[in-house]
């Protein structure tokens, strides 16, 4: 298998795709002639042409309808949005169409679109730039919402993505485009609506998406010289939420925290916990710990941006409070 | 035309009734812009997108009487199952994309229908419909520009009723002359008389003659008139009965008749003849949307996502 990039496997999930189904295409701001913000899509515009690989105006309302309408039509668009603070100008898009025309149609329609492009907290980007809109888009139901954290998953996720006929939207990451992991080189895909067991263990649950796992696995490592076993689930895909896999790990270990980049308040992580509170009240033996972002804007000091994040220490604290250790 | 000012007179009584819930915007007065423009279509392969007022559109897409009605009462088998209502009409068989709810949101999903066709060349065209309170949203704009410069096989039809729900056009337009809007984007602005069928009819005709064969998008600011309020709720007393009446006086469907009837196309008795069987069908529209079930609780859930085609 070769080690490649977060970049590199989407970027060749979107290549294999784009030559297996010439209905899919790519549109984004600066996408083709500049290869993409983050270089994402390189190469792209010289193999498939200007009217697959699609430069347009700074009009986030206007091409995320636009690949709408698309996709209700029967092709099947790949949005990139710059970063996700810029997808906000789109959301009517997102959530009054590409969401709810299926439903009240009747079920005639189809939308088979994706959305990518990097979500969350970056660098020294301050309060518009470095945010975690996940759940803006997780509360709306007919959206399905993937956070892939490694170039397997990315890849194979990504592939599901494009071949579903339902709108999903890919949450990538600045920080974790560079990351580094084997990808086979034969067409594979990974079910959309699967979580995985990133590290087993016996003591306490995390849950996770998206890019705090590295600090997760992190703080599992550091904990296990105590002796505390920290069973990692990445739940990879938001909606649909593989509950199951989430509950059978929780009545196994009894203890759960949830891990997530956003504001704490109504959050995809908030919302997780409820479930585990829920679903599992009888076998916990703690109550269930949320580590997320800090309830404020990013600030742009750097101190002070990774004192406004979810970090190794704060997960290794939450850990140890679930299990009643200091 | 006929057939939609009398359904849409129906609509009214059963909305009155409470038969219909919610919102419910009557299209009468404007039945020859939807009726004129999709009559120059070929509805095999181009497609029309509208806002909430969408009743007028769907009967002129073919969608019939009875799976209207049927969804005004929200019945099953409306036209969308009970789950959209008065401005959620669809029939993507008839490629009818809807009864859109969002003031101009329409607008970058028919621009995208029309780069589905550019994409495959399959020879279509999308008209977008919309109405003058659109006109200043930035889906709008955005939007002109997309077609402009992937020139798009698109025409977009501004139904000026001089209101945007009960703000009069000149109260919060730069300019009124909506034409005017198009040439910011290079495109042809074009005026058209939306109460004189035949007028709506030549500009459509042209307009998506340049859309099909040279792939140029238009603006076509048709001056129309709602009779009714806004929505049922609307008792519209920010206009005066002189001006409802001054239009009414150059009601389309009069127009249209007197000009058959000058032309020997048509006689008065044809026409009596034609709106007793139209009423017929409306009240056969009515009777089947008593008489059909209710959507089955069930059904809350079906449809919020597609399963995957095997």
């Amino acid at each position: 298998m070769a080690e490649i990039t977060m970049r590199e496997a989407i970027r060749q999930a979107i290549d294999e795709e784009m030559d297996r189904d010439d209905r899919v295409f790519v549109l984004g701001e600066e996408v083709a002639e500049y290869d993409g913000a983050y270089k994402v899509s390189r190469g792209l515009l010289k193999k498939y042409g200007a009217l697959r690989v699609v430069d347009t105006p700074i009009t986030e309302l206007g091409f995320t309808g636009l690949g709408v309408g698309a996709a209700l039509a029967g092709l099947r668009p790949i949005v990139e949005w710059m970063t996700f603070n810029f997808a906000l100008l789109a959301l009517d898009q997102v959530i009054n169409n590409a969401a709810k025309m299926r439903y009240m149609s009747g079920g005639q329609f189809r939308c088979p679109i994706v959305f990518r492009g990097p979500n969350g907290p970056a660098e020294y980007l301050s309060s518009q730039h470095s945010q975690s809109l996940q759940t803006y888009f997780a509360h709306v139901p007919g959206l399905k919402i993937i956070a892939p954290t490694s170039p397997y998953d990315a890849k194979g996720l990504l592939k599901s993505a494009i071949r579903d006929d339902n709108p999903v939207i890919v949450l990538e990451s600045e920080m974790s485009y560079a990351w580094k992991g084997e990808v086979p080189s034969e067409d594979y895909t990974i079910p959309l609506g699967q979580a995985q067991i990133k590290r087993e263990g016996t003591d306490v649950t995390i849950v996770v998406h998206g890019k705090p796992l590295k600090m997760v696995l992190e703080a599992a490592e550091e904990v296990a010289q105590q002796g505390i076993a920290v069973e990692v689930v990445d739940v990879r895909s938001i909606r649909p939420l593989d509950e199951q896999t989430i509950y059978d790990s929780v009545r196994k270990t009894n203890r759960a925290v949830v891990v997530d980049e956003s504001w704490p308040f109504a959050s995809v992580g908030s919302h997780i916990a409820w479930l585990i509170s829920h679903y599992c009240f009888d076998e916990l033996d703690a109550q269930v710990e949320l580590v997320s972002g800090e309830d404020v804007p990013m600030p742009y000091n750097h101190s002070l941006e990774l004192a406004a994040q979810p970090s190794v220490e704060k997960i290794i604290m939450a850990i140890k409070n679930v299990c009643y250790r200091s | 035309m006929v057939l939609i000012r009398i359904f849409e007179e129906r609509s009214a009584q059963l909305y009155g009734m409470r038969k219909i819930g919610g919102f419910c915007h009557l299209y009468i007065g404007q039945e020859a812009v939807a009726v004129g423009s999709i009559a120059v279509l070929d509805l095999k392969k181009d497609y029309v997108l509208t806002s909430y007022r969408d009743h007028g559109h769907a009967l002129a897409m073919g969608v019939s009487a009875r799976k209207v009605m049927a969804e005004l009462y929200g019945k099953e088998t409306g036209c969308s199952k009970g789950k959209g209502g008065s401005m959620h009409l669809f029939d993507i068989q008839k490629h009818f994309y809807g009864g859109n709810g969002i003031v101009g949101s329409q607008i970058p999903v028919a621009t995208g229908i029309a780069y589905k066709q550019r994409y495959t060349k399959d020879g279509g065209v999308t008209l977008c419909f919309f109405g003058d309170g659109a006109i200043h949203q930035g889906a709008f704009h955005e939007s002109l520009n997309l077609a402009k410069i992937w020139q798009l096989p698109i025409v977009y039809i501004v139904e000026n009723n001089i209101y945007g729900m009960g703000t009069a056009a000149s109260r919060v337009s730069s300019i009124t002359d909506f034409e005017k809007m198009a040439a910011a984007y290079d495109l042809l602005g074009v005026v058209v008389d939306g109460m004189d069928y035949f007028d709506v009819v030549e500009k459509t005709k042209e307009a998506v003659y340049r859309a099909r064969k040279n792939g140029i998008a238009s603006l076509l600011h048709v001056k129309t008139y709602r009779y009714r309020g806004h929505s049922m709720s609307d008792p519209a007393k920010y206009r005066s009965k002189q001006e409802v009446e001054s239009y009414k006086q150059m009601d389309p469907i009069e127009k249209l008749k007197g000009q058959l009837i000058k032309e020997g196309l048509l006689s008065g008795k044809e026409y009596e003849k034609m709106r007793d069987k139209i009423k017929e069908v409306v009240e056969d529209a009515v009777r089947f949307a008593e008489e059909s079930p209710q959507p089955a609780l069930e059904s809350l859930h079906a449809d919020v996502y597609a399963p995957m085609e095997k």
